[in-house]
């Protein structure tokens, strides 16, 4: 690939990835009344896109190596856990996020 | 000066894990990309550009094969298709905040996302600005973790395995903490079910497309059958 194509290359992913971001805003712009469908969708969306988020980013876990997917099922576990009594995000994210690394340097290596 | 300094005070803790994580992940890619014969330059600009983790990983590969635009701006959209429904998610939230309105749009990745559709700054602290710094922060980790990454290439030795689990934990807790206050639950179920789902069927590659598509199916029959409220 040349210098140039390179950069086509690029400037082609940063135009598909803002298409992705700013299409919302531009088919419904803000001076104008939402219709009701798209508001009803704004109020129900942020709810499944963070348990899609969830999937999204525990999908690459391999059940069928070693460890099985233990270090992830226990630190979603624990950190389901720690947020439902501490109700402290940031707590609840170190702990959890420290657990798993001592799941995965020392217990499943 | 205060007003600015009060947004800041709210939105920098809540980007600690993501710091954590980002200038991990983005020395990874900025090695990553380096180890293939690119200058500590590409991952400036392209963190900075791009600013969607996953696809620059994607992007590398892009760079690395034939030329072909057509192919990579399709990929691009299917890759990143999960943004529309940020989008759609933030419509009334980013409206009446200006030019700040453009940059969140434009540094909306899914961390930024999260924590500003998840979190209302505490009273008296502008909206606008906090999730502008949060925003803006978070690209900062970013883009300073992958040119670091570039500079320092493989002379980094620290044991930072399974750092990355801080984003997976950052949307677990708010996952369970929007749930905690959610009056309904059908709306989480649904988006925790269907790209399980779709997961299970199509694999890891190419589950989100159909996942968004059934997402919104589920939403938009709800809304004929005449629920109105989440």
């Amino acid at each position: 690939m040349t210098f140039a194509e390179q950069l086509i290359t690029i400037a082609v992913v940063v135009a598909g990835t803002m298409l992705t971001r700013f299409i919302p805003f531009l088919l419904f712009p803000a001076d104008k009344p939402t219709p009701p469908l798209v508001a009803f969708l704004g109020k129900v969306l942020p709810a499944a896109v963070m348990g899609m988020l969830v999937v999204y980013s525990l999908k690459d876990i391999d059940f069928t190596a070693p460890a099985h997917g233990l270090p992830e099922t226990v630190a979603v576990a624990l950190t389901v856990l720690l947020q439902l009594t501490l109700k402290n995000l940031l707590a609840t994210i170190a702990v959890g996020t420290i657990a798993y690394m001592l799941l995965v340097q020392y217990v499943f290596m | 000066m205060n007003k600015y300094r009060a947004a800041f005070q709210a939105a920098f803790p809540l980007t600690l894990p993501i710091c954590a994580a980002f200038l991990f992940l983005g020395l990874s890619y900025g090695f990553y990309i380096c180890s293939k014969g690119f200058s500590p330059w590409y991952p400036f600009f392209t963190s900075a550009l791009v600013f969607a983790g996953s696809m620059e990983f994607v992007l590398v590969t892009m760079l690395l094969g034939a030329f072909d635009p057509l192919y990579c701006f399709l990929m691009t959209l299917m890759v990143n298709s999960r943004h529309l429904f940020y989008g759609l998610s933030m419509l009334e939230k980013f409206k009446g905040l200006g030019w700040k309105k453009f940059y969140l749009i434009f540094g909306m990745c899914d961390e930024s996302f999260a924590i500003n559709c998840s979190t209302n700054p505490p009273p008296g602290v502008d909206k606008g600005w906090f999730m502008t710094f949060v925003t803006l922060l978070n690209q900062i980790y970013w883009v300073a973790g992958a040119t670091l990454g570039g500079l320092l290439g493989s002379s980094l030795q620290i044991n930072t395995k399974g750092l990355d689990f801080a984003l997976t934990a950052l949307f677990v807790a708010i996952f369970v903490s929007q749930w905690q206050s959610a009056e309904h639950h059908a709306p989480a179920v649904t988006g925790v079910a269907i790209p399980l789902a779709c997961l299970l069927l199509l694999g890891p590659r190419s589950f989100i497309p159909p996942s968004m598509l059934l997402i919104i199916s589920v939403f938009i029959f709800a809304y004929y059958k005449g629920v109105r409220q989440p």
